[in-house]
């Protein structure tokens, strides 16, 4: 598309897994702290991912001591060490701003099941 | 007295290129960067202006292919007398090293290094027939509390009976867009020579596949 793409391929990372809003990840960031740096998890659902190319971004929310907490990444920066996916969710949008007003239980997920339903599995055969 | 500051002490190194767009790259600090990528030359050198024969010293440098069939009797002979062949554009920078420049000389993306203090030249996206709010940044008129169909006018131009006119150079709604721009104080963020690519920090003047100069900048350290 662009004349630049092999410049922007330099800049991707190609160790990002694939997820999606609904997801809940655990994005393991390096923190710099003076001269030493470790990393730092931050597990919770991703609630949009936005944008494409080299500056897509995605973001995290969790709830921390009952405060809502939302982290914008860009994908692919180098501050990321890996994003490691720990359940999928079954959503039916692409945006779930509307878990910022929901709480407790109501703001649940449910896990999407990859097997096919039983229902479906009997029929089939 | 101001003090007249005279161009002819400063060393200026350019090159034309063509504006492909901008991006964002992440720097040594993993902070993101973004970045225009300009394509910058090849250009040659097809004059080299002294003060001896023409009372100051500039190089002038062509960029972008054309059409031999295409180019004028008078341009193809400047261009036969610097030994290359036609080009698109012509640009003159005034510079103190002019001798150090020889016809025919070719330029890349490499007179320039990452760090470096640039400004660029363009023409600026045509915006047609633009209103007071966008061309000038005017305030409008209020949304509310009784303004009728007055939201995006100028409000007063002027007085009444004094001065009875309203005054040259005011401010109205106009063409906007389509003219020449420099973009002071750009830096530099890296130099891709094996591509001849320049990447800027920062917007550049001008659409995608506009040309551009990138010069030396003429204020800062």
């Amino acid at each position: 598309m662009h004349k630049f793409d092999e410049l922007n391929a330099a800049s991707m990372r190609d160790d990002v897994p694939e997820f999606r809003a609904g997801d809940t990840v655990k994005v393991h960031v390096k923190v710099i702290e003076g001269t030493r740096s470790r990393v730092q998890v931050f597990q919770g659902i991703v609630i949009r991912r936005h944008g494409g190319g080299v500056g897509e971004t995605f973001t995290v929310r969790k709830v921390s001591f009952g405060v809502g907490v939302e982290r914008t990444f860009p994908l692919h920066t180098p501050i990321i060490d890996r994003i490691e996916v720990v359940t999928r969710g079954d959503v039916r949008r692409a945006k779930l701003y509307y878990l910022r007003g929901l709480r407790g239980k109501a703001a649940k997920i449910k896990e999407k099941r990859d097997t096919v339903p039983a229902k479906a599995a009997s029929k089939s055969q | 007295m101001t003090t007249v500051t005279t161009k002819t002490d400063q060393t200026v190194k350019g090159v034309l290129g063509e504006k492909l767009g901008m991006t964002q790259v992440w720097d040594a600090d993993n902070r993101l960067v973004p970045v225009t990528v300009v394509k910058a030359g090849p250009c040659v050198v097809t004059q080299v202006r002294a003060a001896e024969t023409d009372g100051y010293s500039a190089v002038q440098i062509a960029f972008g292919a054309i059409d031999p069939r295409k180019v004028n009797k008078p341009m193809s002979g400047h261009f036969a007398k610097a030994g290359v062949t036609p080009r698109r554009h012509l640009v003159e920078l005034r510079t103190a090293d002019a001798g150090d420049y020889e016809l025919g000389q070719e330029l890349t993306a490499e007179v320039f290094e990452a760090g470096q203090r640039v400004d660029a030249t363009g023409t600026t996206k045509g915006k047609g027939f633009a209103g007071v709010m966008k061309r000038h940044g005017f305030s409008g008129v209020s949304a509310s509390h009784g303004a009728h169909r007055n939201h995006r006018k100028p409000g007063s131009i002027g007085g009444c009976a004094t001065p009875g006119r309203v005054f040259k150079g005011m401010r109205m709604a106009g063409r906007m867009g389509g003219v020449r721009q420099t973009t002071q104080n750009l830096q530099i963020h890296a130099v891709d020579a094996e591509k001849g690519l320049l990447l800027i920090k920062g917007a550049v003047p001008g659409p995608r596949g506009g040309i551009v100069l990138i010069r030396t900048a003429a204020k800062g350290a």
